[in-house]
């Protein structure tokens, strides 16, 4: 692992960065609190003060720490004022959203590989598509949905999936088209039909490109979830629990809910990337 | 030259396409009356036959310049007729889904109110796409001459890359206040790690022949830099600021849910979303759907005049 230390390096170097923010970000708050007692405060106290502030305006990494500590281990999973149970609302649209994203990206993109009509009409509608910024317009889209009747899990997970198939249905075009003439000819020349050419060559071909696309897809799924949870705020979640700090100026609340948004975007991510390490090594494509 | 047979086949099944349409149009029952069975045979007619016209249009001009602007055109056209007979022959609530017309009507109406959102969206989103792409450009060149920095910071760019960082939009609010300066913020910590590790990476895109050519000549630092390395890294560079593109217009809009002075797209997106006025928010995401194309399309046209040279941009 060479650049392990690299990394250590840079991760030390942000955290000392976030530490002297508090010290700046939150002096001011200390002074004018000294000031109104009428008393001057010493520079060490002062810095020893900003670490502890009860509603800060940037929290020093060990209170978010002690945060999560707090909201996780020392509370009961089901409790409403736990970030399992959020997280774990946040997750399950996501999946549901990534699988549904995953599913209709590759079924368009095997569509527009094998149907020219397709390629030239769809293609350049799937980027446009991506050209609205969904995320902003999650507000409306959830609305539209409740009034259909549609159970609020389910239209976050439309959100996510909206996301997430555009990096799957490029990357999976480009994956299906990356065997060459030789290899397509070498398949004619054994008579292959179209089926078989697909399940034997352009399938197995195509995987290399599908597990980078699902890592960007699961990711943008995630965000996705989180946005379409500020609208939806009263079913819980990662995203109302960052509507709720804000409204209430809980910013330990909001530090932690990004730092779990974060580590659970960092754990699928890993999870498909070993996945797909494990496939390509099974396929002898592994380094 | 395209025979005039194709020619003939072209104009035959747009304007079959066309009369399906009108028909269509024509059978629209009077509001709250209920639509008659034909209108919708007359409805799939039309999509069959306009899907069969983008095939023959994609094959009569293929491998022509021409073949996929025309193809889209036609599809898009298409789903706008589409989606106007069903909305309006099914009688769909204009709450859930109000017809293109009206979204037009809309438009047309009230482009004083949209201007006045887009521009204070787009203070934010220019501002902070601005800084957010410079400050990432240029600590790409700095973190570039130490190969220690650069290996730790590319995973851990990459990993920045899959984070929600548009959740730190309230934190942003809370510390720079309701106006655009917040959300200028937001995009440039959006803009800032995808612009930083697309750089680098397009940094080391020269080869080892070229750099050794460049220190045959006994170029400086600057100079290699300047006419080898950044050139060789403009690509990337495009790539990055085409990211970044989308990504900041995002920002400034769910930036703005967390407050704004009365003004602005997302502002006027979650208020109208309130009241129900679902053809003003449609409106709205026209104008960002065409911000965003423009904005798209402003950075892919630099891109190709700057790097004509690079394969993708001649094929």
């Amino acid at each position: 692992m060479r650049s392990l230390l690299p990394i250590i390096t840079i991760c030390a170097a942000i955290i000392a960065i976030w530490y002297a923010g508090t010290i700046r970000m939150n002096a001011q708050w200390e002074y004018d609190q000294a000031e109104r007692a009428g008393v001057e405060i010493p520079f060490t106290e002062m810095v020893a003060n900003t670490m502890s502030q009860e509603r800060p305006m940037l929290p020093a990494p060990h209170q978010v720490a002690a945060e999560i500590w707090e909201t996780t281990a020392e509370k009961k999973l089901t409790s409403k004022r736990s970030l399992v149970w959020h997280s774990w609302i946040t997750l399950s649209a996501t999946l549901l959203g990534f699988a549904f994203g995953a599913i209709l990206g590759i079924a368009l993109a095997v569509g527009i590989v094998h149907s020219r009509a397709m390629d030239r009409s769809v293609m350049p509608w799937v980027i446009a598509s991506q050209t609205i910024p969904i995320l902003a317009l999650a507000p409306m889209f959830i609305v539209v949905l409740n009034a259909l009747n549609v159970e609020g899990a389910v239209a976050k997970a439309a959100i996510s999936t909206y996301l997430s198939f555009f990096p799957v249905v490029v990357g999976m075009v480009k994956g299906l088209r990356a065997p060459d003439q030789m290899q397509l000819d070498l398949m004619r020349t054994y008579n292959a039909s179209a089926s078989a050419t697909f399940w034997k060559l352009r399938l197995p071909s195509s995987l290399p490109f599908l597990f980078p696309s699902l890592k960007i897809a699961a990711a943008a799924s995630l965000i996705g979830a989180v946005v379409a949870e500020m609208t939806l705020s009263q079913d819980g979640g990662l995203g109302a629990r960052l509507l709720n700090g804000s409204y209430y100026g809980q910013t330990m609340m909001i530090w932690a809910a990004l730092i779990a948004a974060s580590l659970l975007a960092g754990v699928l991510v890993a999870m498909i990337g070993g996945a797909g390490k494990a496939t390509m090594k099974r396929m002898g494509m592994g380094r | 030259m395209i025979p005039i047979r194709h020619w003939i086949v072209v104009t035959v099944s747009l304007v079959g396409t066309a009369l399906l349409f009108l028909g269509a149009f024509l059978t629209l029952p009077a509001a709250g009356e209920p639509a008659p069975g034909y209108l919708w045979v007359a409805l799939i007619g039309a999509w069959i036959i306009a899907w069969k016209s983008v095939s023959v249009v994609a094959e009569v001009f293929d491998g022509r310049r021409a073949a996929t602007p025309a193809a889209a055109l036609i599809f898009g056209i298409t789903l706008l007729l589409i989606w106007e007979i069903v909305v309006r022959g099914a009688q769909i609530s204009p709450v859930i889904l109000p017809p293109p017309s009206a979204i037009a009507a809309r438009f047309a109406a009230s482009t004083d109110i949209l201007w006045a959102d887009f521009l204070q969206t787009a203070k934010g989103v220019f501002a902070g796409y601005f800084i957010g792409c410079t400050v990432g450009f240029l600590a790409a060149i700095a973190i570039d001459r130490s190969p220690f920095l650069t290996r730790g910071l590319l995973p851990i760019g990459n990993l920045v890359a899959a984070l929600p960082i548009i959740g730190v939009a309230p934190i942003m609010v809370m510390w720079y206040g309701f106006d655009w300066h917040s959300k200028a913020a937001v995009v440039i910590i959006m803009c800032f790690f995808p612009m930083l590790v697309n750089t680098v990476e397009g940094l080391q895109a020269a080869d080892r022949m070229q750099k050794d050519l460049m220190r045959t000549y006994a170029a400086s630092y600057g100079q290699t830099l300047m006419k080898l390395r950044l050139p060789a890294a403009a690509p990337f560079i495009f790539n990055g600021l085409k990211i970044c593109s989308t990504l900041a217009l995002i920002g400034a809009i769910v930036a703005e849910f967390f407050g704004t002075p009365i003004v602005g797209m997302g502002f006027r997106i979650s208020t109208e979303v309130g009241r129900m006025n679902v053809d003003m928010v449609w409106a709205e995401i026209a104008v960002a759907a065409i911000v965003g194309s423009a904005f798209y399309g402003a950075v892919a046209l630099i891109e190709r005049a700057v790097t004509f040279w690079h394969p993708s941009q001649r094929g």
